[in-house]
C-alpha cells in the first residue's frame, strides 16, 4: 500500500494556486528599495501547487480526522462537548473577524462590550470579582493566576517560595509553578481520592504561596472537605487556585468564589463550548478575587457610564502575557453559547453531564475495575488492571481497540495515581444512545480481551493506518520533509 | 541476572569498580520498566557529579527519569556510543549500555550502596 | 436545554439504574455552605435568531477592515486570506477535533502539522519549528527562557525596537526566573550590532526583523556580535511573509526564532487567536517547548505521523519540562499551511514584493507632503514611521471621518513620538487608496492648521 503523500510530493515546478494583483505603482528596481545582500538568495521550498490540489489535499486529510462531528469523545478531564454551529457565523462576523486590535477604542464599542458582558456573566459564574482574558488557554491562565498571586505577596513585603500540589494534579500545575519560579510541593490523595487534609497540613507553612486544586479533581470526585482546606490554607496566609477544567461539573451548582478559591482559570474550549481546533486555540479567562485585581495583565477592560474602554493604567499590574486582549474570536464563541444556554440551562448542563458520568461508571463497573466506585461528577477514572493481569491487555491496547469501534479512546495513564488508568468524561450533549453505543463496544472489548487477546493487542485493525512506532519517531526524531 | 561483583542504588543504578575508577550505569529492572529507551542526556567528560546527586537523564516514549551518581567524583568517560544507540540501555543495560565512568573520589561511599542480593530483594526477585 | 438531548423519561431511566432518586442526590458530595442556593444571575437566554441579532448588532457596532481602510500593521496585518483557507480549515474534521493524541485517527491533523512544521522551517530558513505556541509575543517569552535553559546564563539585551508588547510579555516572562531584561535604544530606527551591552552572563540577544518601526535589522552583524560573546541570538518577527523576500533570520545566522504567524492566512480577530511560530536549530530541539510532529512508520510499515519528543511536556516531565504550554493554536497553523501551500514559492514572493513596492510607493508620497518628514533612513519593508506635522492621535481621529485607519500612533509607546505614526501596507491596499489616502492627510493636516490659526497642533 501507498503511502498518503506529502503536500510537498504533490509539487509541479511552476504550478500556482493564487491570483495576487500585478504591482499597480510604479516599477522601480528592487536594489534601490532594499539593499542586493538583504534579499533572499534561495527561495523556500513551499509546495507548488494549483487550487484544486491544495483543496483536495486537505480536504482528504481531514478525512483522515476524527472530530466530535464524527463521533463521541470520551475524553476525561477534556470536556468534549458539541460545538455549535451558531457560534462560527457569529464568530465570522466581519465586525469581529476583520476588526484590528490597535482600532481606536470608540470605534470598537461592540467588542469591547462583548468582552465586558462576557466577563459580568463569567464573575456571576465564578463567585469572583474581576477577570482577565488575556490568557490563550487553561496553561497560559495558571501562568497568570500564579503570576498574579506572586505579585501580590511581594506587594505584602511576603516571600514566599512554595506551590502545593496534589498527586492527582494535571502535568500544567507543577509546569507553571515552575515557571513562576515556585518549588513544587505534592501531595498525596486520601483513600476516598480527595486531597489528605492531614498531609496537607504538614506541607503548609509560611512558605506556602498557594495551593492549586482542581475541582471536582482529576478521579472526578468532588473535594468533599474543600471548605475545609480553604479555611486551613487561608490560616497559613496562602492563596487557593482553581484548575478549571473540570468546571463544567459544577456550573450553578457551587461556585469556586463560594468554595473559598481566590483565583481560577476558565477553560472556555471546555465548558463554552468553543471548538478544540485539533490542539487549539483555546481560550483560559482568570477570575479573581477583589484583593487580587490590581494585579490582574493590562489591559482590562472598564465600562464607564455606556462606553467601554481598555484600562492600561495599572501600576500593580503583572504586564503581559500575550499581545493585544485574548483569543477574541473565542471569547465571541463562549458568550454566544452562553447566551443560549442562560442561567437554568448551565445548571442542566453540569447536571446531565453529571447524570451520564454516572450512568457510564455503573454500566461499566461489572466489566472494569473502578478504584474509587462512588458517585462521581462529570468524569470518572476507570482501570484496566483487570484485564492486564488477567489476559495481558494493557489499557493502551484497549484505548487502540476502541478506535476500531468508531469512539475516541479516553484520557488513559492519567491521573497517575490510578494504575492502567481510564478516565471517562461524557459531556451533557451526548444522548443516551450513544452512551449505550460505547458501552456496549467496551463490554465487547473486554469479551475480546478473553476470546481473542491479540486482536487488541495488535489494534486498531480498521484506521487509516495501524499502530505507529513512537520508538522509532522518538530515537531519530524525523520533524520535517526535506526536499530529495 | 545482577552481577554479584556490581553495587546498586536505591534509584536502580549500578557501579563497577574498575582499577580506582566506577563504571556507572542502570539496571536491568530499570530499563525494563522503562520500556525502549531513546534518549540519555549524558554530562560531559571533565564535570563533576556528587553522591546520589542527577547526573543525566534516560527517557522512554512516555517517561523521563533522572540518574543518581552512585559516587561523586570527575567524569573521565562518557558511552558516547548511547547518542545514536539509545537502544543498548535495553539490549545489555550491565554492559554495553554503560552511561559514564566516575574518577571516584571517595570510593568508600559504594559501601553504602547495596550488593546484588540485597537490591534483588529491593526489587521483589529475591 | 438547547444542547442537551436527554429527554426527561431517559433521565429517570439513568436516575434508576445509577440508584439514585434524583439528580440531587448525585450532587450530595457539595458541602452545604458552598452551595449556590438561588438562580445564577445571568443576562436571559435567547433563541438562536435572537443571538443571531443580538451578536449581529455588537459586531455592527465596530469598524472593522472592510470599513475604513487599514493602514494599521504593529503586530496584525491585513493580507488577503483566500477564501480556501478557512473553507477548509473549517471543516468540521478539523474544527472540532481535539489534540492528536490518538494518532491512528488523527493522520490528517498530524500530517498537516508536519507539512506546517516544513513549511515554517522553509521561510524561515530553519532547522525545526513546533506545531505551535499562543502567539509572538508568547513565543518571544519562551524563546528567553529556552536562551537561559541553553546558555545557564541569567541576562538577556533585548533592542527597544522590538514590538513594545512583546518586550512586556518578556518581561513577565522571564522576571519571576531572575533572567535580567537589558534594553537597547535604537538609533534612527535601527539597532546597530555592537558588544556594549554583551557579557560573559547574556544568555541572548533579542533584535526584530523587519523591527517593530518597519526597518530592516542587521541580523547577521548581530548573530556575530552575540555568538562572539557566547550568547544566542534571538529573532522576533511579527510577519513572516517578509521572507517570501529578505534573506530569512535561519539563514543570518539566529539561533531561535519567534514569529507571529498571523499574517499567515488568519483573520485579524480583534487581537487573536494568532498563531505563535518558534524555530530552531537541530541541536536545540530538546529545549525547546511545545508540541512537535514526527514521521514514523506503522507495523504494515507505511508512513505515518506521531506527536514526539513529548518527554520535554509538562504531561511527563510536570515541573521539569521546558514549558506548560498544552493546548497550542493548531487551527491557525493549519490555516498557516493552506496559506502556503496555496501561495508557493512564487506566491509568498510576489506578496512580500508588493507589499514592499505600495509601501514604498506610500513613504515616498507621504514624505513629499508638507510638514511630514521620514525620521528613519533604514531600508524598511511593509512599515514604516512618518513624523507628522499634527500630533499622530488627532490626525488618526480625522482620517476616521475620511474613511482610513490612518496608523498606529507611536506616542503610546516611546516617549519623544507622539508626532511619530506607523503605517502599514499591505498587497491589499491600493494605489488608488493610498493616493486617496494621502489627498485626505494633507487635507487634515491644512484643516488642523486653519483651525488653530495657522499654528500646527
Amino acid at each position: 500500500m501507498r503511502d498518503f503523500p506529502l503536500i510537498f510530493e504533490q509539487s509541479v515546478s511552476g504550478r500556482r494556486g493564487f491570483g495576487l494583483p500585478d504591482p499597480d505603482v510604479p516599477a522601480r528596481p528592487l536594489e534601490e528599495l532594499v539593499p542586493q545582500q538583504a534579499l533572499r538568495r534561495r527561495p523556500p521550498a513551499l509546495p507548488e501547487v494549483s487550487e484544486l490540489d491544495v483543496v483536495r489535499h486537505y480536504t482528504r486529510l481531514s478525512h483522515r480526522n476524527f472530530s466530535i462531528d464524527e463521533g463521541f469523545y470520551p475524553l476525561g478531564s477534556c470536556t468534549m462537548k458539541y460545538n455549535p454551529k451558531l457560534h462560527e457565523e457569529v464568530a465570522r462576523l466581519p465586525g469581529f473577524a476583520r476588526l484590528h486590535p490597535y482600532t481606536p477604542e470608540e470605534l470598537a464599542q461592540g467588542a469591547l462590550q462583548l468582552l465586558w458582558e462576557l466577563g459580568e456573566e463569567l464573575r456571576e459564574l465564578a463567585g469572583m470579582d474581576a477577570v482577565t482574558f488575556q490568557p490563550a488557554a487553561g496553561a497560559h491562565g495558571e501562568l497568570v493566576g500564579l503570576l498574579v498571586i506572586r505579585a501580590y505577596f511581594a506587594s505584602r513585603g511576603e516571600k514566599r517560595t512554595r506551590v502545593i500540589v496534589p498527586d492527582s494534579a494535571h502535568g500544567t500545575n507543577p509546569a507553571t509553578a515552575a515557571m513562576v519560579g515556585y518549588e513544587v510541593v505534592t501531595v498525596r490523595s486520601d483513600a476516598r481520592g480527595n486531597l489528605d487534609l492531614v498531609a496537607l497540613e504538614e506541607h503548609l507553612d509560611e512558605r506556602t504561596a498557594a495551593v492549586m486544586l482542581t475541582n471536582p479533581n482529576t478521579l472526578g470526585l468532588f473535594e468533599e472537605q474543600v471548605d475545609r482546606i480553604a479555611e486551613r490554607v487561608h490560616a497559613a496566609g496562602a492563596q487557593m487556585y482553581l484548575d478549571g477544567a473540570n468546571f463544567n461539573a459544577m456550573v450553578g451548582i457551587t461556585r469556586p468564589g463560594d468554595q473559598g478559591f481566590d483565583v481560577m482559570h476558565m477553560n472556555l474550549h471546555k465548558t463554552f463550548s468553543t471548538p478544540h481546533g485539533g490542539g487549539g486555540p483555546g481560550a483560559g479567562v482568570v477570575a479573581v478575587k477583589s484583593h487580587l485585581e490590581p494585579f490582574l495583565p493590562v489591559p482590562v477592560v472598564v465600562r464607564e457610564g455606556d462606553r467601554y474602554r481598555l484600562d492600561f493604567d495599572r501600576p500593580q499590574s503583572v504586564g503581559r502575557v500575550r499581545a493585544f486582549y485574548g483569543n477574541f474570536a473565542n471569547l465571541v464563541r463562549a458568550y454566544a453559547y452562553l447566551r443560549t444556554v442562560g442561567a437554568e440551562g448551565l445548571r442542566a448542563v453540569a447536571e446531565h453531564a453529571v447524570l451520564h458520568a454516572n450512568y457510564l461508571r455503573v454500566r461499566l463497573a461489572p466489566y472494569y475495575e473502578i478504584p474509587y466506585d462512588r458517585i462521581c461528577k462529570h468524569e470518572f477514572v476507570a482501570s484496566g488492571v483487570r484485564q492486564k493481569r488477567r489476559d495481558g491487555v494493557t489499557t493502551r491496547d484497549i484505548a487502540k481497540r476502541l478506535l476500531d469501534y468508531g469512539f475516541h479512546a479516553p484520557t488513559v495513564y492519567f491521573p497517575l495515581i490510578v494504575e492502567e488508568a481510564i478516565m471517562i468524561e461524557p459531556t451533557e450533549t451526548e444522548s443516551l444512545q450513544t452512551l449505550d453505543a460505547f458501552v456496549d463496544a467496551m463490554v465487547a472489548i473486554d469479551r475480546e480481551c478473553q476470546e481473542d487477546p491479540e486482536k487488541v493487542r495488535t489494534a486498531p485493525h480498521t484506521t487509516a493506518v495501524g499502530r505507529l512506532d513512537e520508538v522509532r519517531a522518538a530515537r531519530s526524531p524525523d520533524l520535517r520533509w526535506k526536499p530529495a | 541476572m545482577y552481577p554479584e561483583d556490581y553495587r546498586y542504588s536505591t534509584e536502580h543504578e549500578w557501579a563497577k569498580r574498575e582499577n580506582g575508577r566506577v563504571r556507572v550505569g542502570i539496571t536491568r529492572f530499570a530499563a525494563d520498566r522503562l520500556t525502549d529507551v531513546v534518549y540519555v542526556e549524558l554530562p560531559q567528560v571533565g564535570s563533576e557529579v556528587r553522591f546520589m546527586q542527577p547526573f543525566g537523564v534516560v527517557e522512554s516514549v512516555k517517561a523521563a527519569s533522572e540518574l543518581y551518581a552512585p559516587v561523586s567524583g570527575r567524569v573521565v568517560e562518557v558511552n558516547e556510543r548511547l547518542r545514536d544507540h539509545p537502544e543498548l540501555v535495553n539490549e545489555d543495560p550491565h554492559g554495553e549500555g554503560w552511561m559514564i565512568v566516575v574518577e571516584a573520589t571517595d570510593p568508600s561511599e559504594l559501601d553504602r550502596l547495596m550488593d546484588a542480593q540485597a537490591y534483588r530483594q529491593h526489587i521483589g526477585e529475591a | 436545554m438547547r444542547y442537551i438531548p436527554t429527554t426527561p423519561e431517559e433521565r429517570e431511566y439513568m436516575l434508576r439504574l445509577i440508584g439514585v432518586r434524583s439528580v440531587e442526590d448525585l450532587f450530595a458530595d457539595v458541602p452545604d455552605s458552598v452551595r449556590l442556593r438561588r438562580p445564577l444571575r445571568l443576562r436571559p437566554a435567547l433563541s438562536d435568531p435572537e443571538v443571531l441579532r443580538y451578536l449581529g448588532a455588537l459586531a455592527n457596532r465596530n469598524a472593522h477592515a472592510d470599513r475604513l481602510t487599514c493602514f494599521v500593521g504593529a503586530g496584525a496585518y491585513d493580507h488577503f486570506v483566500p477564501p480556501a483557507v478557512w473553507q477548509l480549515v473549517g471543516r468540521g474534521e478539523f474544527l472540532t477535533a481535539y489534540t492528536p493524541y490518538q494518532a491512528e485517527i488523527m493522520q490528517g491533523e498530524l500530517q498537516a502539522t508536519y507539512e506546517y512544521q516544513t513549511m515554517v522551517c522553509e521561510l524561515l530558513g530553519m532547522e525545526v519549528a513546533n506545531a505551535s505556541m499562543y502567539d509572538g509575543a508568547s513565543a518571544l517569552g519562551e524563546a528567553a527562557v529556552m536562551a537561559r535553559d541553553l546558555t545557564k546564563r541569567d541576562r538577556v539585551v533585548v533592542s527597544r525596537a522590538v514590538h513594545p508588547e512583546y518586550r512586556q510579555v518578556l518581561r513577565t516572562y522571564t522576571e519571576p526566573l531572575g533572567i535580567r531584561v537589558v534594553e537597547l535604544p535604537h538609533e534612527a530606527g535601527t539597532t546597530p550590532p555592537g558588544p556594549r551591552e554583551l557579557n560573559g552572563r547574556t544568555a541572548a540577544v533579542v533584535v526584530q526583523h523587519p523591527n517593530f518601526f518597519g526597518c530592516l535589522e542587521d541580523v547577521r552583524g548581530w548573530a556575530e556580535a552575540a555568538h562572539g560573546a557566547g550568547a544566542l541570538l534571538v529573532v522576533a518577527c511579527s510577519d513572516p511573509l517578509a521572507f517570501g523576500l529578505l534573506e530569512p533570520p535561519g539563514a543570518l545566522g539566529a539561533d531561535i526564532i519567534a514569529a507571529e504567524g498571523q499574517p499567515l492566512g488568519n483573520p485579524l480577530n480583534f487581537g487573536g487567536p494568532y498563531l505563535g511560530i518558534i524555530a530552531t536549530r537541530q541541536e536545540f530541539v530538546r529545549r525547546m517547548p511545545g508540541r512537535l510532529v514526527g514521521a514514523t512508520v506503522d507495523r504494515h510499515g507505511r508512513r505515518g505521523f506521531v506527536l514526539t519528543l513529548q518527554t520535554r511536556e509538562q504531561h511527563i516531565r510536570r515541573e521539569k519540562a521546558t514549558s506548560n504550554i498544552c493546548t497550542n493554536e493548531a487551527l491557525n497553523a493549519l490555516a498557516a499551511a493552506v496559506y502556503l501551500s496555496l501561495l508557493g514559492p512564487q506566491g509568498v514572493r510576489q506578496v512580500a514584493e508588493l507589499c514592499l513596492r505600495k509601501a514604498d510607493y506610500l513613504k515616498s508620497r507621504v514624505a513629499e507632503l508638507p510638514g511630514f518628514q521620514l525620521p528613519f533612513r533604514a531600508p524598511t519593508f511593509h512599515e514604516f514611521v512618518v513624523r507628522t506635522p499634527r500630533p499622530a492621535e488627532a490626525l488618526v481621529r480625522a482620517l476616521i471621518r475620511e474613511g482610513f485607519l490612518a496608523g498606529l500612533p507611536l506616542g503610546r509607546f516611546y516617549r519623544g513620538m507622539r508626532d511619530c505614526l506607523l503605517v502599514a501596507v499591505t498587497e491589499t491596499r491600493t494605489r488608488e487608496e493610498m493616493d486617496r489616502f494621502v489627498e485626505a492627510l494633507e487635507r487634515a493636516c491644512r484643516r488642523g492648521r486653519q483651525a488653530v490659526g495657522g499654528r500646527v497642533l
